[in-house]
């Protein structure tokens, strides 16, 4: 870290003693001559003198084109020069450069853009991570809504808890089971960790071999954050995925609420949290076997979730229906015989504006997922997201007027979320057109999965979350190997397809010298790199059809729906004898505000007949 | 001394209040409420689930008067509430044993 510990306040100097200079505003005459700026003059001289005075008797010269000449010295045009870096001013670097060279060294330079590089990916990973931990709320506002008044503080305040939960679950163990093997997962030929080579600290993953290959099943490293993980990348990395995690997390107490214990709620978040959530990520991505399907078995680039169809939404979905199909469902949900009843919830404003706040974090959650703010796919990514929600939104309006007459809003906000988490997997591999087929698709897809789970298989969900997350989680990670068009991901998953006048290489990166001469070789005769591709790839753009990918992510999908209802059967029977899974009846009945919380949402609310539906 | 119980449409109310002002009723008594008569409900869909909305919603004015504005006050709310279309609502008039105005202890007409 030479370059930190420079005199940083030279260069700062130098540019607040020119503007001092009498003289008025500077105009674009005025700009010093760039060559004084741009080379550092040998002999010893003030900070100021470094810069021309404007009141220089010289010819008026003409504006620089600061395009031709990036390094440029035109205040207000700019966008940055070399003086904005931490530079030797001539004076004062003598002690810098061991030569005694006034010159800025190339590896001071390199160092540098790589410290640029680092921080730009690093305020984007943590700004978008920002918007993901506000989702939280829209969560809240979404499942409060759709609840009766009476239960309102109790639902409210499990939206609330499981972001506290959650975290330190995640932080004891979750973290280091998830991604404790970031570094050793299948990457790219010549992939770098996007916000430091801190991550190379997270290089511990629990394997066992089966059928001759490696079949990654946990991290092993980063337990507590403790000071050996003390890093700027590690802590980033976490806080992203933390904040991924209690999205996950949040969404089984929609599925469940206005019946569930609060106890039993908090013992499942410290679960979730430290768990449940960080094995299947790890299997997707901390580099586990799912992210190995394409480096060992040849399944296009293995399963792969941009940002996380499978791994957040399709958990918390597939968790939010055994939850429901344990707990059971509403006192009064079903008549007796057996025909759903609609309790609708207390305030649909909270359930629209809790939408919009999901739509707004989604623009963390999609684009954030490039984990680097200097990748500019991150433009791609954000208008297929918004496309997508728009396909979702439209279709259940249009498909609700066609069969009911009416477009309930709770639905067309189910509608817009299923189109989120339908292009969450595929969003960064898509084109436009296919983001919004594939938000069209699911906007029709939740309505129909919200009355087969209501009617047909009479599990209760208030809020319609295994249909919005599990069902369209599924869907979207399967379009990843239907609509993938070969634009995005070359080598992911450690897989280079190369294609060259209809003739596929694949070139696995195993990190020998021996691969890199021949990728090198191939790619520089003119074999092309593609990215993932789906069968439909050649409708959409791409080059070729790729049935391996989608097999990867039926598998995948195959994984998450057994590994995560047979964790949660496990973990809601066994926590059900710690602390009872559902409410007593008379609580439910009540409302679980007073009973469970002391505390009602609106003491003053006016209940109605159908905040208590017959009980038989 | 009788008290009128009128069930209206919640939108008739300011009408319903100016024109009882105006023959010089001073008080009432106004409650938010539901029911339902010859209108009856409507189905709707919630999620996909049928429901019928019963109970629609009213608001109850009540007012106890002297023998004298009753009738006079029966026909401003009547004439103040119609609109012609089912739905509009009901007006009931009972006797009244006794009242009381507990800040001078007044009774009877007095205290109405």
């Amino acid at each position: 870290m030479k370059i930190l510990t420079r005199n940083t306040l030279a260069p700062l100097a130098a540019v607040l003693a020119w503007l001092a200079v009498p003289g008025g505003p500077v105009s674009a005459q005025d700009a010093p001559k760039p060559e004084a700026a741009a080379t550092a003059p040998a002999a010893p001289a003030a900070p100021a003198e470094a810069a021309p005075a404007p009141t220089a008797p010289a010819e008026p010269e003409k504006p620089k084109d600061p395009v031709a000449d990036p390094l440029g010295y035109l205040p207000g045009l700019n966008g940055g020069t070399k003086l904005d870096l931490q530079w030797p001013v001539p004076a004062e670097s003598k002690s810098v450069n061991p030569d005694g060279k006034d010159e800025v060294s190339m590896e001071e330079l390199v160092n540098n853009v790589a410290h640029n590089k680092v921080s730009i990916n690093m305020v984007w990973v943590l700004l978008t991570g920002f918007l993901v931990m506000f989702m939280q709320a829209g969560f809240a506002l979404v499942e409060t809504g759709l609840c009766r008044a009476k239960h309102a503080a109790h639902v409210m305040a499990t939206n609330l808890l499981i972001y506290p939960l959650g975290m330190i679950g995640f932080w004891v163990c979750g973290f280091a089971f998830m991604f404790g093997g970031y570094f050793n997962g299948p990457v790219a030929i010549g992939w770098q960790p996007p916000f430091g080579q801190g991550l190379q600290l997270l290089n511990g993953e629990f394997s066992i071999e089966l059928f001759g290959k490696p079949f990654g099943l946990f991290g092993t490293k980063g337990f507590f954050l403790s000071n050996d993980f003390l890093d700027t990348a590690v802590f980033a990395l976490f806080l992203f995925q933390m904040v991924f995690m209690d999205t996950t997390a949040t969404i089984p107490t929609g599925s469940m609420a206005e019946r569930w214990n609060f106890k039993n709620f908090i013992i499942y978040g410290l679960w979730v949290g430290s768990l449940c959530y960080p094995i299947y990520g790890n299997w997707v991505w901390g580099g586990g076997w799912l992210a190995q399907l394409g480096i060992n078995f040849g399944m296009g680039h293995g399963h792969v979730d941009f940002a996380g169809s499978s791994v957040v939404h399709m958990t918390g979905g597939v968790l939010a229906l055994i939850g429901s199909i344990i707990i059971g469902p509403r006192l009064g949900k079903y008549s007796a015989d057996g025909k759903p009843r609609a309790i609708p919830g207390h305030n649909v404003p909270y359930v629209l504006l809790g939408t919009f706040i999901l739509a707004f974090g989604w623009f963390g959650f999609n684009p954030g997922s490039t984990l680097a703010g200097t990748d500019n796919h991150a433009s791609i990514v954000a208008v297929n997201t918004m496309l997508a929600s728009a396909g979702g939104a439209l279709a259940t309006t249009l498909w609700l007027y066609i069969t009911t007459g009416k477009p309930d809003p709770t639905m067309i906000c189910n509608g817009m979320l299923a189109g989120l988490v339908a292009i969450t997997a595929p969003c960064a591999f898509v084109n436009s057109l296919a983001s919004v087929i594939i938000g069209l698709i699911s906007g029709v897809l939740v309505v129909l999965s919200v009355n087969f789970w209501d009617r047909v298989m009479k599990i209760d969900d208030p809020v319609g979350a295994i249909s919005v997350h599990g069902i369209c989680g599924a869907f979207g990670v399967l379009c990843v190997g239907i609509f993938s068009n070969g634009s995005y991901g070359a080598g992911w998953g450690g897989v280079h397809t190369l294609l060259k006048d209809g003739v596929i290489q694949t070139v696995l990166n195993d990190g020998t010298p021996e691969m890199l001469k021949k990728y090198a070789e191939l790619t520089g005769s003119g074999w092309a790199d593609q990215g993932v591709t789906g069968i439909l790839g050649p409708l959409f753009g791409g080059n070729y059809a790729d049935w391996g990918q989608l097999t990867a992510a039926f598998i995948a999908v195959v994984a998450n729906i057994v590994f995560v209802f047979i964790a949660g059967f496990i973990w809601f029977k066994v926590s059900n004898l710690i602390f009872p899974l559902r409410s007593s009846k008379q609580d439910e009945m009540d409302g679980l505000d007073m009973p469970e919380m002391g505390v009602e949402a609106y003491p003053d609310f006016h209940l109605s007949d159908r905040t208590s539906p017959p009980v038989h | 001394m009788k008290k009128i119980e009128a069930i209206i449409k919640p939108f008739k109310l300011e009408e319903v209040k100016d024109a009882l002002a105006e023959i010089g009723v001073e008080g009432m008594t106004v409650t938010e409420v539901k029911g339902f008569g010859r209108q009856k409900g409507h189905t709707e869909i919630y999620r996909g689930s049928e429901y019928t909305v019963d109970f629609l919603p009213k608001i109850k004015v009540e007012v106890v008067l002297g023998d004298a504005l009753i009738d006079s006050a029966v026909a401003a709310i009547v004439k103040a509430a119609k609109t012609g279309k089912i739905g509009d609502g009901k007006v009931f008039v009972s006797e009244v044993h006794e009242a009381v105005r507990i800040r001078t202890e007044e009774t009877g007409e007095k205290a109405c």
